[in-house]
């Protein structure tokens, strides 16, 4: 294996940096006319809202800011940099830069939300043609694109269930939203904010699918609507997936898919198959848009024609010739986010479709479906490492293991093994969700960007580690070694007199100590 | 129906024959045709997706999308005095360049030791944002603004059992409804009902009378901002703060922080949870894109357990050094789904860090001399407007960058003057006719430091010209 040390350049913190006096940009000098006609700016402003004291902020010039920041930046291993293949449920793929350099265009940044129809026909068109493609890959009849990120779709959705039952008389009484416990952990917290009881089946613990059964016992006169993911955090299909929203529709619920996973299901399998009412992707996950250090994203939200009356305002229209803003839609739900969403997403996305092609974009689920099969085949050879649910042991995009038998041979656990492998240059893995009813889990999945030699890599330095953990198991437990710092206290993390949330506060708390 | 077939793809390495064969083998299965058998054969697509074929060249594709864009009209060419919660502020270079660094755009959930720039880029954001707030606790930012002010309302109503907040009458529309969707959860559990408070008409400030009116021993909070939707500057914090408390109510307000330089923070007056938006801080409007919400408190545990979204603590290293990570990691979704406290996700990373670097790049000095060059340059503008007959600005003189223009005596709509100023290529205010109707022909003005006189001027001359 190779030779890897992170970069370390012992950055301070920005606040001790700098000198009085010191500035990091000019601003634009008042022109004469403007300082002569107008009052001191304290005029305007009530004596009582008036600031005191200037910010206690540093005062820095431009080459140190510039410095600090490309060092921290360099300090930050993005997925751009490494074999990112195990962050499972992230979909760590290639972002094109021909994308980035198009968000980078003043004809997209330099545009005003509220600027007049005429005058945006650009963005409205990609807005719109990027709508009729998802349709197609979703076989949803409508989507927004306004929640700016995963989460925000999925509590669109749980507000579009709660819409539709109070539109029809049905609430209180339809109060319940039905998940499972490997749906993503926002498909039981967004619909509790809507104000739903939230009913969570458990996966069995042979097949690692929720059970039918289980579903058939939950649902009543309360159930309002299933949210749920598939393939659920453990890259297993669930085959009986039409046969759980036939019982919700039975019930009288709606059913929301979370497509948060859905980088092996293009041109394969859709939301409409199954028979959904309305879902959701993550356009900065399997459409490639960047993950910007957790955002801007965007959280598609998809419904049939008969629930797009209540979809967030305004709605993209085309008239054959010129593309119009729809406000009048009397039963939408109104406003999920301010403006329109990040439609920096949505343009990276259009154009990541525009160079895939139908085609393509099958590839690309084909090949995450064999990337994770032979990463499976490769992981399970490894002593200590076992493949969580095996009856099913073809995953389609992701695949949970458990370090269970290298924790009870060597008391060296995932979160000591995720620490170490960050000191061979690849990005930490993901463990899984909360609870780990798989115990010691790890969940990588490597999407189509990863080659096999990337793939045996990875498989290389998670051997390494685990015989390591054998050899020298205080090695890994006081792992990092090669990175930018060493292993941190995270105790101060939990203790109000220790943590610090702001370097003023983290001053304070030293000074008392 | 699309025919072309992918064999090879700059994106996709594993599409060589050989490789994807070898892969194969070792699997286990003849082809892929064999990987698929978990999913049943009636849920299956079996046809191509139906959408054009693929733009293989960088080139093509990069002629393609540029085309589309270029039918755009930016604010680079036309003059634009649009606002509305959403601004148009210089972005220093340095800004751009570290958003775009590679390692900032692709990185995502990684811990401090791999990640270490990205959190410590964070923790700086937080620490920048407590000084210009002067408090001790502030969250990584949110979707938005409106989902902050949410967030923030339902932090109040967790921590006094209380189901009802006031929320001022001039508010952003948009941002109420997120609001609503937020807090109105109609017949199911945990409803809040929102409250709207009135405003004297002469001056948009708060009406006292009216809150003291609607507060009660159910409201759990009340929510005001400052500047306002309208722009006006709130100066009645102390009393707002005074009436709030004594009602055992949280006081909750939202501000723009490009305004801290010259307003003080609601701390000063009595604000327990404070809001707002990141996007003046150094980010681009990119159509509504850029925008950010932030929370802050005190440093007090009960706030902090209530807080939805993540808090970066510092900490320190084995050796001595310093690292980072999430405060009370335990009250979010993450780690106890249902039981969490609403929810966060992926949010507004890469706007946190332009907001880190764009408030150290202003510094102490700078914060104020922006807010100067904003106010006055808003406020000759205004008195620009204000000569022209039949043009009347309201809420004079205590508003920041926003005021509001009305068109009453002049006979034109504000839909008539800015279609006329769009043919000069100026985008007028946000007419606010509907939302507002008590103000009659109105729109929102909206001028900051990137106005220059001549700009001013242009625009008073061309809407002399557009109610002739």
């Amino acid at each position: 294996m190779r030779k890897y040390h992170a970069p370390v350049w012992n950055e301070p913190i920005i606040m001790e940096m700098g000198h009085k006096g010191e500035r990091g940009i000019a601003i634009p000098v008042i022109e004469e006319d403007i300082q002569k006609s107008t009052e001191d700016s304290e005029f305007y402003i009530p004596n009582k809202m008036i600031r005191k004291s200037l910010p206690n902020i540093p005062e820095i010039s431009q080459p140190h800011i510039l410095r600090h920041y490309l060092r921290l930046s360099q300090q930050t291993l993005g997925m751009a940099l490494n074999i990112d293949l195990g962050m499972g449920t992230c979909t760590m793929k290639h972002s094109p830069l021909i994308n980035e350099e198009l968000v980078k265009s003043p004809y997209f940044t330099e545009i005003h939300p509220l600027q007049d129809d005429s005058t945006i026909q650009g963005i409205l068109e990609i807005i719109y043609k990027f709508s009729r493609y998802i349709c197609e890959i979703s076989g949803m009849d409508e989507f927004t694109f306004q929640p700016g990120g995963g989460a925000l779709g999925i509590f669109t959705n749980a507000c579009l269930i709660r819409k539709y039952h109070e539109i029809n008389n049905d609430l209180p009484e339809r109060n319940e939203i039905i998940t499972t416990l490997f749906s993503h952990p926002a498909d039981a917290a967004c619909p509790a904010t809507a104000g739903f009881k939230i009913i969570t089946l458990y996966p069995n613990s042979d097949t690692g699918l929720p059970d039918i059964e289980a579903l058939k016992a939950a649902v009543s006169k309360h159930t309002a609507g299933l949210m749920i993911t598939n393939p659920e955090d453990t890259g297993i299909f669930n085959p009986m997936i039409d046969e759980f929203v036939k019982i919700i529709h039975e019930a009288g619920g709606l059913c929301a898919y979370d497509q948060a996973n859905s980088n092996a299901l293009f041109g394969i399998t859709r939301a409409r198959e199954a028979g959904f009412d309305m879902c959701h992707f993550n356009i900065h996950k399997a459409f490639s848009s960047p993950h910007g250090c957790m955002g801007p994203a965007c959280g598609a939200v998809g419904v049939r024609k008969d629930l797009t009356e209540f979809l967030p305002v305004p709605r993209v229209t085309f008239d054959g010739s010129k593309y119009h803003l729809d406000y009048d839609r009397p039963n939408s739900i109104g406003k999920m986010r301010e403006f329109m969403g990040n439609i920096e997403t949505i343009l990276r996305a259009y154009s990541w479709i525009m160079s895939m092609g139908p085609d393509g974009l099958r590839k690309v689920a084909e090949t995450s479906i064999i990337n994770i099969n032979y990463l499976i085949k490769k992981l399970t050879n490894i002593r200590g490492i076992t493949l969580a649910y095996p009856k099913q042991n073809i995953r389609l995009d992701q695949a949970r293991f458990s370090l269970k038998e290298l924790k009870d041979e060597t008391d060296v656990g995932t979160d000591d093994v995720a620490r170490r492998i960050v000191d061979f240059g690849v990005q930490e893995y993901f463990t899984s969700h909360h609870p780990w009813v798989v115990q010691e889990p790890f969940l990588p999945e490597p999407c189509e960007t990863y080659s096999k030699e990337d793939i045996d890599y990875w498989v290389e330095i998670i051997r390494y580690v685990c015989e390591e953990a054998r050899t020298n198991p205080e090695t890994v437990k006081t792992a990092p070694h090669s990175q930018t710092i060493k292993k941190i206290n995270t105790k101060p993390l939990n203790d109000p007199n220790q943590w610090a949330l702001t370097w003023r506060a983290y001053i304070k708390k030293k000074r008392k100590k | 129906m699309s025919k072309e077939r992918v064999n090879t793809h700059p994106y996709i390495p594993n599409l060589v024959s050989e490789v994807k064969q070898e892969m194969l083998r070792d699997i286990g299965v003849e082809n892929i045709e064999g990987l698929l058998s978990t999913i049943p054969k009636r849920l299956r697509l079996n046809r191509l997706l139906d959408f054009p074929d693929p733009l293989l060249s960088e080139l093509d594709l990069k002629k393609h999308v540029s085309e589309i864009l270029s039918k755009n009209k930016p604010c680079t060419e036309y003059l634009n005095f649009l606002g509305a919660g959403c601004w148009q502020h210089y972005v220093p270079a340095v800004v751009d360049e570290i958003v775009h660094r590679n390692e900032f755009v692709t990185a995502y959930a990684g811990n401090t030791y791999s990640d270490l720039g990205k959190w410590q880029a964070f923790f700086e954001f937080q620490s920048m944002m407590g000084e210009l707030l002067e408090m001790d606790a502030v969250s990584l930012p949110t979707f938005d603004w409106g989902t902050a002010a949410s967030f923030a309302i339902r932090m109040a109503s967790r921590m006094n059992s209380k189901k009802e907040t006031l929320v001022p009458k001039i508010i952003s529309p948009e941002r109420l409804s997120i609001i609503k969707n937020f807090c109105n959860a109609g017949s199911l559990s945990g409803n809040i009902e929102i409250k709207l408070i009135d405003y004297d008409p002469k001056t948009g400030l708060i009406d006292l009378q009216d809150l003291e009116n609607k507060l009660s021993s159910n409201t759990s909070s009340v929510y005001i901002e400052n500047p306002s939707y309208l722009g006006t500057i709130e100066s009645q914090g102390d009393e707002i703060a005074r009436l709030t408390h004594n009602n055992g109510a949280e006081l909750i307000v939202g501000i723009d922080p490009i305004s801290l330089g010259l307003l003080t923070p609601p701390i000063n007056y009595g604000g327990d949870i404070v809001c707002g938006e990141i996007q003046s801080l150094g980010i681009h409007m990119n159509y509504g894109g850029g925008v950010g919400g932030f929370i802050a408190t005190r440093d007090d545990p009960r706030y902090i357990a209530e807080y939805p979204t993540h808090l970066v603590s510092i900490t320190d290293t084995i050796d001595g050094g310093f690292g980072f990570g999430y405060c009370t990691h335990d009250r979010t979704l993450y780690a106890v789904r249902e039981e969490g406290k609403d929810f966060t996700g992926t949010t507004v990373g890469l706007w946190t860090i332009a907001a880190a670097v764009y408030m150290a790049l202003l510094g102490p000095n700078c914060i104020k001399e922006i807010g100067q060059a904003i106010i006055k340059r808003s406020h000759y503008a205004e008195k620009m407007l204000n000569e022209i007959e039949g043009i009347e600005t309201l809420f004079s003189p205590h508003f920041f960058k926003e005021f509001v223009v009305n068109f009453d005596n002049s006979g034109k709509t504000v839909n008539d003057v800015n279609k006329f100023l769009l043919d000069h290529k100026i985008f007028g205010g946000k007419e606010i006719v509907k939302d507002f109707p008590e103000l009659g022909q109105s729109s929102l003005y909206c001028v900051t430091e990137i106005h220059s006189q001549e700009d001013i001027t242009r625009l008073t001359e061309t809407l002399n010209q557009a109610i002739k």
